[in-house]
């Protein structure tokens, strides 16, 4: 277990989600504490993506519980309607393969995300459509906060531009951008490194450890770019065919032979012998 | 070259034989009624056909030329096909005339095009070129708009052209209602014309049975069809794409069957005649006011015109696109036209974002819903009589054209699409049954020309960068 303890930011247990005789994910428990960037890692197939459909509520999980903390209550995510985890437990997610609104420009995107900030702000229309002042300055605020998040991702410049003219490393950073400006509690990240190279990679560590730093969001990620985890994880959950198979510190977890069994594949003799 | 030249020879005589083949029972024979004795009789016209095959053998000649490179002899075909259709020549009807300028205009179209494309994607890649064209994109919108406002006053503002404008200015604000479903928030709507209807009958049947007036009832009928927008939204807006078309299309339909067919509320095929017009400020536009009323004339102390009612009508219903065009304006800026606009961009990520994508749906549904009963409404009051036969799949299907034709989510492209597809057709009129060729061959030619419609540019709801005129940010 990780050395921060106190109350997890999120707790998974038991999770269980079965797609018609298809086990995706098989009694799966583990704890993200806030502050942390927690690793789910594992070969292809292993029900990663499957536990975050299931935290985001894309998903309703066939048995288990996962219990959100935020400031004074508890979120029960697997009661809640997909856009409601977003909404009120304040739980925000990347997709696999990017899903930005690609005709919308870079800085509409952002303030999409910040829809129900400013819906609240526009009385539900009523006074965004009177042009009240209340609104405007919501408005003013949501655009400097994009600004902000334009300028740590290094594409101040391009805001205008539609977001499906962004090269491809660019659309990554501007979806976790996306994800972080709806202000979330907890960040979930699914493979944000994939198709990216090695310098993109580094800015990408640099920007997800700033996030934890300096934003104090906690942050499940999914990836397979081992420089990416192992440099900047501090907590590891590995998962083979919808099982928890290890658990721990970096170091730990490269060290497990489970773990080195499920990537490399090796069979028990080559192991021992 | 020769060689060349007898293949497209060889290609053109081809084409020209089978235009014949298909037109010899098309245009050749008409079946005429010759006398009760002998029943139908054939009239030949084979005349017609000759020459509108010699047209298609040099129209194709000059495809194939335009297409191996050789512009100028295609150009110079094309302007000799406009010269012999412009003649005094005695051709053996007039539809022939234009049919053999419009192959020539066509062919000098083809020839010009590709330096016209070229320009035109130069210019649009400059900055000066984007600023010159947001600068007219912005002023032509304000140069129509002055021109509507004048034209009830200018020499163009007889009977005729007045009642094209009312006809061409419904479908504009149709065309910008059924734009903020389609066009931004993305939702294929096939029954649109259910809530024209619900506004229409809303009107008839208040203001028949309750005597209530035009003014009074707009906002009731908005609200009605706003209210059977929501209705049918609940139960389908969780289906996508082609699944809601379908359920939209059947409710289309149930709405115009059960106007046909409950017959107390409704008085079913039969429709609902007197229907009041609007009044300004109670006074009515007739030429003797009703016990108790004054008419238009008398108040203002002119003598009676029936074109003033007709004006009257232009500037209501221009007065209501207009608002329709501020309020998507507004709407587009605000948190709830941004995620309509999302929404049909990427319903999941929307959902990963906190966005409830079904109340944003509703009152995407809703809010174009309203307009259609504002506009229906209108139609009943303009129409004074209205039955089931007003609201049919094809209404539904030409308002979709138009948004798809002009554009999906542009405004200005509403209008224009709307000039071309009803202001086209009727001003074709002349051309009597071969007026629908016009219809599809504008619909065709946008659709190979523009494919993604007249206006394809979206304009972001906001910039972070102004863009100033005279380059630069």
């Amino acid at each position: 277990m990780s050395a921060s303890q106190g109350p997890p930011l999120i707790d998974v247990e038991h999770l269980t989600m079965r797609f018609g005789g298809l086990l995706a994910v098989d009694d799966v428990s583990f704890v993200a504490q806030p502050h942390e960037i927690t690793a789910i890692i594992g070969p292809n197939g292993a029900g990663k993506t499957t536990v975050f459909n299931c935290i985001t509520g894309f998903y309703k999980p066939t048995i288990g519980r996962l219990t959100l903390r935020g400031g004074d209550r508890d979120y029960l995510l697997e009661r809640m309607l997909g856009h409601e985890i977003g909404q009120r437990a304040k739980v925000a997610r990347t997709f696999q393969n990017i899903r930005l609104f690609p005709g919308m420009t870079v800085l509409e995107n952002l303030m999409v995300a910040q829809h129900n900030k400013l819906m609240h702000a526009s009385g539900w229309s009523v006074f965004g459509l009177l042009g009240l002042r209340r609104y405007r300055k919501a408005e003013e605020e949501g655009v400097e906060l994009a600004r902000g998040w334009l300028e740590r991702i290094a594409l101040i410049d391009d805001a205008d531009r539609p977001a499906g003219e962004l090269p491809y490393g660019a659309q990554r950073r501007l979806e976790i951008a996306r994800a972080m400006c709806t202000e979330p509690r907890l960040l979930c990240l699914d493979e944000p490194a994939a198709g990216l190279n090695p310098h993109e990679s580094a800015e990408l560590n640099r920007l997800l450890v700033s996030i934890r730093e300096r934003d104090g969001v906690g942050v499940l990620l999914i990836e397979h770019d081992m420089s990416v985890v192992m440099n900047i994880s501090d907590h590891i959950v590995v998962l083979d065919y919808g099982r928890k198979i290890a658990e721990g510190a970096p170091a730990e977890v490269q060290r497990d032979p489970a773990v080195i069994r499920a990537y490399l594949g090796t069979d028990d003799e080559a192991i021992d012998g | 070259m020769g060689a060349r030249l007898s293949s497209m020879l060889k290609d053109a005589g081809l084409t020209a034989f089978v235009a014949a083949a298909l037109g010899i029972f098309i245009v050749g024979f008409r079946t005429v009624d010759v006398g009760s004795r002998k029943g139908l009789g054939f009239d030949y016209q084979f005349a017609d056909l000759a020459v509108a095959v010699v047209t298609i053998f040099f129209g194709r000649l000059g495809l194939s030329l335009a297409a191996a490179g050789l512009r100028w002899p295609s150009m110079v075909l094309g302007a000799a096909m406009i010269a012999a259709g412009a003649s005094p020549l005695e051709l053996p009807s007039g539809f022939l005339h234009w049919f053999v300028a419009l192959g020539g205009v066509l062919l000098v179209i083809r020839g010009v095009w590709p330096w016209a494309n070229d320009a035109m994607t130069a210019a649009a890649g400059s900055r000066s070129g984007v600023v010159l064209g947001r600068a007219g994109a912005k002023w032509s919108g304000w140069l129509l708009l002055a021109a509507a406002v004048a034209m009830p006053f200018t020499p163009f503002g007889d009977q005729k052209t007045m009642d094209l404008g009312v006809l061409i200015l419904t479908y504009v604000m149709l065309g910008w209602g059924l734009n903020i479903v389609v066009g931004l928030a993305g939702l294929l709507d096939l029954g649109y014309v259910a809530f024209y209807a619900v506004g229409a009958y809303s009107y008839a049947l208040l203001s028949t049975q309750h005597g209530l007036g035009f003014w009074v009832v707009l906002p009731i009928a908005g609200m009605m069809a706003a209210l059977f927008g929501v209705l049918l939204g609940f139960p389908v807006l969780r289906l996508r794409g082609d699944y809601l078309a379908i359920v939209t299309l059947g409710f289309g339909e149930i709405i115009r069957l059960v106007i046909l067919n409950w017959f107390d509320l409704t008085n079913g095929p039969a429709g609902i005649g007197s229907i009041p017009g609007p009044t300004l400020f109670g006074a009515v536009f007739a030429e003797t006011a009703p016990a108790g009323k004054q008419t238009v004339s008398q108040m203002l102390g002119i003598p009676f015109d029936g074109i003033h009612r007709l004006i009257f009508l232009y500037y209501i219903i221009l007065f209501l696109a207009l608002i329709t065009n501020l309020f998507t304006q507004r709407m587009r800026r605000l948190p709830v036209g941004r995620a309509w606009e999302a929404l049909r961009e990427d319903e999941t990520a929307c959902r990963a974002l906190g966005i409830n994508p079904t109340n944003t749906k509703l009152t995407a549904f809703a809010v174009g819903a309203m307009f259609a009963g504002f506009a229906g409404s209108f139609f009943a009051a303009k129409q004074r009589f209205i039955s089931p036969e007003s609201f049919v799949f094809i209404e539904s299907a030409i308002i979709l054209a138009i948004v798809v034709l002009g554009g999906m989510g542009s405004q200005i492209g509403v209008v224009l699409a709307a000039v071309l597809l009803i202001g086209l057709p009727e001003w074709f009129r002349d051309l009597g049954n071969y007026r629908m060729l016009a219809f599809g061959l504008a619909m065709v030619l946008i659709m190979v020309f523009r494919p993604r419609g007249l206006v394809a540019h979206r304009e972001p709801s906001l910039r972070l960068h102004p863009i100033k005129p005279g380059g630069g940010r």
